[in-house]
């Protein structure tokens, strides 16, 4: 197990969110991590990227307890891509995903030619080699989503945790940044935990689908065993009916309402 | 955005070519401005007189430059930069491009305890313009201006520091100090209150090397601090998230570069009064000279000794012979250039 959840309490102030919950992340695995609104999956995954201190329980990561291990050496490791994440106004693409590199500096190296050739190889793999002198402000929706994936990937680490990485993004750019998750996954066997709303691109895109609700995980397991009518209509109070999806072959979900 | 990579061994910088320049440009424009600003007096000299008469031992205006005028010039130049680079500390910080030591507490506060003390010792004959103005009102104001900013932190701190939650607080403890100044004045004695409030204004006007040693010695030991803060201070304009992912241990850091914002606040107003707008404007002139996304730190320093040298010249020229204290002069410039960055951000670009 790369990064373990062991009986964690997780909260903001007095409001408990998640009491108890034991989770593993697979090496080499795309976790993807469903739910409805509020149930806790971006609250647990702050907790396994260390953004959120449990109450109760502990992470582990490599088997080690994570509150014990040097933030700076945790983000050598994994990272953690928040929702909608803010930069400086002004700030470009090139400095944005140049500030990724951050945990691997000190103060007499601060731009060694490993962190520039990691830039470059950040840069070109998401495409944003032409627009690196650009303003982050300027760019599209899509384009800014993967300088934001750029900056995790120049940060090096082979632990990528992404808190709905496709929001207000459209349909052909919610493919494009899951594709290109995929690739990060192929070309090195990377770790991704995500947080995904739509449930027919989770299927498509992970390898492991753990779904929540009411802080507690209801079902974790491959797209084919967690998809199924009863278990949307236990997590999400749908019902719907799970077809095979033509293109990928994972199951597919189509809801059913009272109109039609 | 041109820049360089500067790699000696393992050790590796980036060189940013509108950060030396503005850096070195710099330099040279303040040199010159504190070379006009110490022509003035009642011994009058060109420029060339100025510099060869500071090096001229033997010169008999040797001694008017060493005691009189160089002490003057570099007090601003020293307080410019202290109030520049804690402007940008905060501005980083507080990811606002309003934001100043004025919001920290640190300027009220010192012109609270600096009133109170003129008030209080009122009674006593000469108690203002002797020993109390030459000690007594710097280190008054060194712990008003501290005191001010331990009461801003502590009410703004909840579970952590929240850029807009430390700018609202640090806005109304700014109110309530203010008016308990105004009304020690209106308790204190007109004589008194009439020297407290050419303090109160930031002058440069009589000061010694008395007045350059503290604030020097804060910035030989901070700037290299606060530079070596640089990365992590880039890393905290982001959200908190983001900040924690990269692996910057977030509370400690913001802690120690409000501190360090703190201390060269607080020595440069005790050394000139709070002279105002330099640590507003400084940061963003800089930021946008070199054209970055966050306030530089040298370029800072260097742009608000800059300022504060030419505005005192301002102040010794412009209605010559009387001389008004610079923090009119910068107040006056620093109002209309308030109002520019309010229309930018309403247009919603900064």
């Amino acid at each position: 197990m790369r990064l373990q959840a062991v009986d964690v309490k997780l909260g903001y102030g007095d409001r408990v969110i998640v009491d108890g919950l034991d989770l593993g992340v697979e090496a080499g695995t795309v976790t993807t991590i469903i739910g409805p609104n509020g149930c806790g999956k971006s609250t647990l995954l702050r907790a396994l990227g260390r953004l959120l201190k449990p109450s109760g329980g502990e992470v582990l990561l490599d088997g080690k307890k994570i509150s014990t291990i040097a933030t700076k050496e945790v983000a050598r490791i994994l990272t953690v891509l928040p929702q909608s994440p803010s930069a400086p106004e002004g700030l470009t693409v090139a400095d944005l995903v140049a500030r990724g590199r951050h945990p691997h500096q000190t103060w007499y190296r601060q731009w060694s030619s490993d962190d520039e050739k990691a830039v470059g190889v950040a840069l070109n793999m998401t495409g944003l080699s032409d627009l690196a002198e650009r303003p982050l402000d300027e760019l599209s929706g899509g384009q800014r989503q993967r300088a934001w994936i750029s900056m995790a990937l120049a940060q090096g680490t082979d632990l990528l945790l992404l808190d709905e990485p496709t929001t207000f993004l459209d349909l052909a750019h919610q493919v494009e940044v899951l594709e290109l998750v995929r690739d990060l996954h192929a070309q090195a066997g990377r770790t991704i935990v995500m947080v995904l709303h739509d449930l027919n691109l989770a299927a498509r895109y992970a390898d492991r689908l753990v779904a929540m609700r009411d802080g507690s995980v209801v079902a974790a397991g491959t797209p084919h065993e967690v998809l199924t009518e009863d278990l949307i209509r236990e997590v999400f109070d749908l019902d719907s009916k799970v077809i095979t999806d033509p293109v990928a072959g994972t199951p597919l979900v189509v809801p059913i309402g009272s109109h039609r | 955005m041109t820049s360089y990579a500067l790699r000696i061994a393992g050790l590796s910088w980036q060189v940013r070519l509108r950060g030396l320049a503005v850096t070195f440009g710099g330099l040279v424009l303040l040199v010159l401005l504190m070379a006009l600003n110490m022509r003035i007096g009642d011994l009058p000299m060109t420029v060339g007189e100025v510099f060869t008469d500071t090096f001229d031992a033997s010169s008999p205006a040797h001694f008017v430059i060493m005691e009189l005028r160089l002490p003057r010039a570099l007090t601003g130049a020293l307080v410019g930069a202290a109030l520049a680079l804690s402007g940008a500390i905060i501005q980083s910080i507080a990811r606002n491009p309003l934001a100043s030591p004025e919001i920290l507490g640190v300027t009220t506060g010192a012109s609270v305890t600096v009133v109170a003390g003129v008030v209080v010792s009122g009674g006593v004959h000469g108690g203002v313009s002797g020993l109390l103005s030459s000690v007594g009102m710097p280190a008054l104001a060194l712990l008003g201006g501290l005191l001010g900013a331990v009461i801003v932190y502590g009410l703004a701190w909840r579970r952590g520091l929240d850029g807009y939650r430390l700018v609202l607080v640090g806005i109304g403890v700014a109110a309530v100090f203010t008016n308990v100044k105004y009304w020690l004045m209106t308790v204190g004695d007109v004589n008194d209150t009439a020297q407290a409030m050419v303090w109160i204004s930031g002058s440069l006007h009589g000061r010694g090397w008395e007045h350059v040693i503290p604030v020097a010695l804060a910035l030989a030991v901070l700037i290299p601090l606060t530079l070596l803060g640089t990365r992590s201070l880039n890393a905290l304009r982001f959200s908190d998230d983001t900040v924690t992912a990269l692996g910057v241990r977030m509370n400690l850091s913001r802690a120690l570069m409000i501190l360090a914002a703190v201390l060269l606040a607080a020595v440069a107003t005790a050394s000139a009064g709070p002279v105002a707008f330099v640590a507003l404007a400084s940061p963003q002139i800089a930021l946008r000279l070199i054209r970055s996304a966050q306030p530089p730190l040298l370029s800072s320093a260097i742009v608000g000794a800059v300022l504060t040298a030419g505005a005192d010249l301002l102040a010794r020229t412009a209605f010559s012979p009387i001389e008004l204290p610079v923090g009119v002069v910068t107040a006056v410039l620093g109002a209309p250039y308030l109002i520019y960055l309010l229309t930018r951000i309403r247009k919603g670009r900064t």
